[in-house]
């Protein structure tokens, strides 16, 4: 144990049946949303901004600001965003299917701060099992008497429908997620407006919030924002659930307290992720998903704080971390990641379409021993294309951030591992063995 | 002029279509109902039978062309019959740090089809996905969205013969089945606020 932080978004996952109402009630479900509507609205937002939580979703930005940024008009539409898509990133799958009625009385919570009309969660669609239990959670919170008409006989009256998404990665991006609520392809929306707090689902004002960040909110409302801010440190503040995988002893779900908590003790700790496979070192690390710049060795000690990871040029991003060990050739690593973005470009702009396709196929060529010398070069200079000046954060080119995440992996490799992409070139193939199977 | 080319293969059936004007009721607009019933079409044929989407685009008030150009958008969305198991192996990063391409080229070789592809009997389609968020089991596999992991060269093909042999059916449906459990009830809470509204003009 790291630090003496409380779990606030896993505290039921010891129970079995921690997605039942029955033990939701048991460990004081719903009681945040009683507390919540004997308070004002602006009250319950009040609260929020006090606990300065982040959203969890990728982009970092403070729950209480973005509901601040409603335009006044109605009806107003909070949208929950569960299509969680970043590769190796695995939290919001473990609360939408451990913990659904935390996600369903924060959103309640939520919808009554930002005076909701409805409230739309949308659950990424290969969690099939994940939407089985939050539909029955809603079912559940109806007939409890926490959804509907005068939710508790307070007066506040919403309804919640639970939204599946069909497969697509891109529908994480909050204006693609509001063209697929609304029937249509997942193409991100055009900028300006540049929130769909301004306008949203069907022109309307829309918050778009992370099932994390209002899978926080009950604790939240229960203990006071400031006991939340107590935790962590600076703007990173409360705890955070961690997807742990790759080469690492015990891949998991891990929520820690922010700030305090390193990315050593995160891998290396023996209540974490008991270190490295078979004792070896690390090579690289994805620090925030795969749209991050990677991390090295000497990245251990810094704390999971989002500005301490954006100062040294990636991001805490979706809370996933990927070890990749010295077994591990990056050329193969760098190519799957580029794949990912490239089946997933939604095609809108060039140089995402064309640019994901370049890199795939380069570094594809390179890792079979077909590459170039100056293959290198060109990676690089089709990722400054795709992001001018290849800085952090990216610049952007296109209309939605998947663009300028392919540069991350691509240019982390060569940067980093010049040498070893040289080696594939000049010797005519991949010096390092196949991934080893990892048995069952 | 916009309807789908008849298949042969039936619409939406009569249960199905009262379920989807129960869906569409959920929304303020109706072309939202457009993805859930797509899923609602294809846990009844297991695809989007030209049909369905037929049926599909008049309940939500667009053409045919429109739902198809929609479904064809999304990877879980099928316009072409598959087999009653779709396994989708996940190769992404954390699952091909785990071995998942030397597991899935073993995967090809126990169906023998390759990635795309559906077995004779249509029993199995295999296909490879993206990140299916289930990284702390890698490799990991999904059978109709349903998770197994992780799963090495032998484990799968258990996986194969219990689903062959009809062990796996209480948790794994066929395919096309997102969801077992409905919604229980309309918009009570939006119901209340017309109702109020029509009593204030």
């Amino acid at each position: 144990v790291i630090t003496d932080a409380p779990k606030i978004v896993t505290a039921r996952m010891g129970h079995e049946d921690s997605y039942t109402l029955q033990r939701y009630l048991a460990t004081d479900g719903y009681k945040a949303l009683r507390k919540a509507l004997t308070m004002t609205p602006d009250q319950v937002h009040e609260e929020v901004n006090v606990a300065s939580l982040l959203g969890r979703g990728g982009a970092g930005f403070a729950a209480g600001r973005k509901w601040s940024m409603k335009r006044a008009a109605s009806p107003t539409y909070l949208v929950v965003n569960g299509d969680e898509s970043e590769p190796a990133t695995f939290k919001d799958h473990l609360l939408i299917e451990r913990d659904p009625h935390a996600i369903i009385e924060g959103s309640i919570i939520a919808g009554y701060a930002i005076g909701a009309a409805q409230v739309f969660i949308f659950c990424r669609g290969e969690f099939a099992l994940g939407y089985e239990r939050l539909q029955t959670a809603c079912n559940d919170a109806y007939a409890h008497g926490a959804l509907g008409k005068s939710i508790f006989g307070s007066g506040f009256s919403l309804d919640i429908v639970i939204h599946p998404g069909a497969g697509a990665y891109i529908c994480g991006d909050e204006t693609a997620l509001l063209e697929s609520l609304e029937g249509k392809r997942g193409f991100p929306r055009i900028k300006p407006p540049f929130f769909p707090a301004a306008i949203g689902l069907y022109g309307q004002p829309t918050i778009v919030n992370n099932v994390e960040t209002m899978a926080n909110l009950p604790w939240i409302i229960t203990h006071g924002g400031a006991a939340f801010s107590a935790l962590g440190q600076g703007s990173s503040a409360g705890t955070r659930l961690f997807a742990l995988s790759g080469h690492v002893v015990r891949p998991g779900w891990y929520e820690v307290e922010m700030s305090k908590t390193t990315f050593r003790d995160m891998i290396y700790d023996d209540s974490l992720g008991r270190g490295v496979r078979e004792g070896r070192e690390i090579k690289a690390f994805v620090p925030g998903g795969v749209s991050a710049p990677w991390f090295y060795g000497e990245h251990l000690d810094m704390g999971l704080d989002q500005d301490a990871v954006g100062q040294a040029g990636s991001m805490l991003g979706s809370g996933s971390i990927v070890v990749m060990d010295e077994t591990t050739c990056v050329v193969r690593a760098a190519w799957r990641i580029s794949r990912f973005f490239h089946r997933e470009s939604c095609g809108q702009c060039t140089p995402c379409r064309e640019g994901s396709g370049w890199v795939e196929r380069i570094l594809r060529r390179i890792e079979d021993g077909h590459g170039r010398e100056d293959d290198i070069d060109l990676l690089m200079d089709i990722c400054d294309n795709i992001a001018p000046g290849l800085g952090w954060p990216p610049k952007q080119t296109t209309i939605c951030p998947l663009g300028p995440s392919i540069p991350s992996s691509v240019v982390s490799a060569i940067s980093r591992f010049r040498d070893e992409l040289l080696v594939h070139v000049k010797e005519g193939g991949c010096p390092l063995p196949a991934d080893e199977v990892r048995h069952a | 002029m916009s309807a789908e080319a008849d298949d042969g293969a039936p619409g939406l059936s009569h249960e199905g279509r009262s379920k989807a004007e129960a869906i569409v009721a959920l929304y303020p607009r109706k072309r939202s109902a457009l993805v859930p019933l797509c899923h609602l079409a294809q846990s009844e044929h297991g695809y989007l039978t030209p049909a369905a989407i037929n049926d599909i685009a008049g309940l939500v008030g667009c053409s045919a062309a429109e739902v198809r150009g929609t479904a064809g958008f999304y990877d879980m969305l099928h316009i072409e019959p598959v087999g009653r198991y779709v396994i989708a192996f996940c190769t992404n990063i954390a699952c091909m740090l785990a071995g998942a391409y030397e597991v899935l080229s073993s995967a090809e070789d126990t169906l023998g089809v390759r990635v795309g592809g559906t077995t004779p009997d249509g029993l199995f389609t295999l296909e490879e996905a993206e990140c299916l968020a289930g990284c702390d089991r890698a490799v990991c596999v999904q059978v109709n969205h349903r998770f197994f992991g992780p799963v090495d060269q032998a484990g799968f093909k258990s996986l194969v013969s219990d689903l062959a042999e009809g062990k796996l059916d209480d948790t794994v449906p066929h395919h096309g089945v997102l969801s077992r459990v409905s919604r229980s009830v309309g918009l009570p809470a939006a119901a209340q606020a017309s109702t109020a509204a029509r009593a204030e003009s």
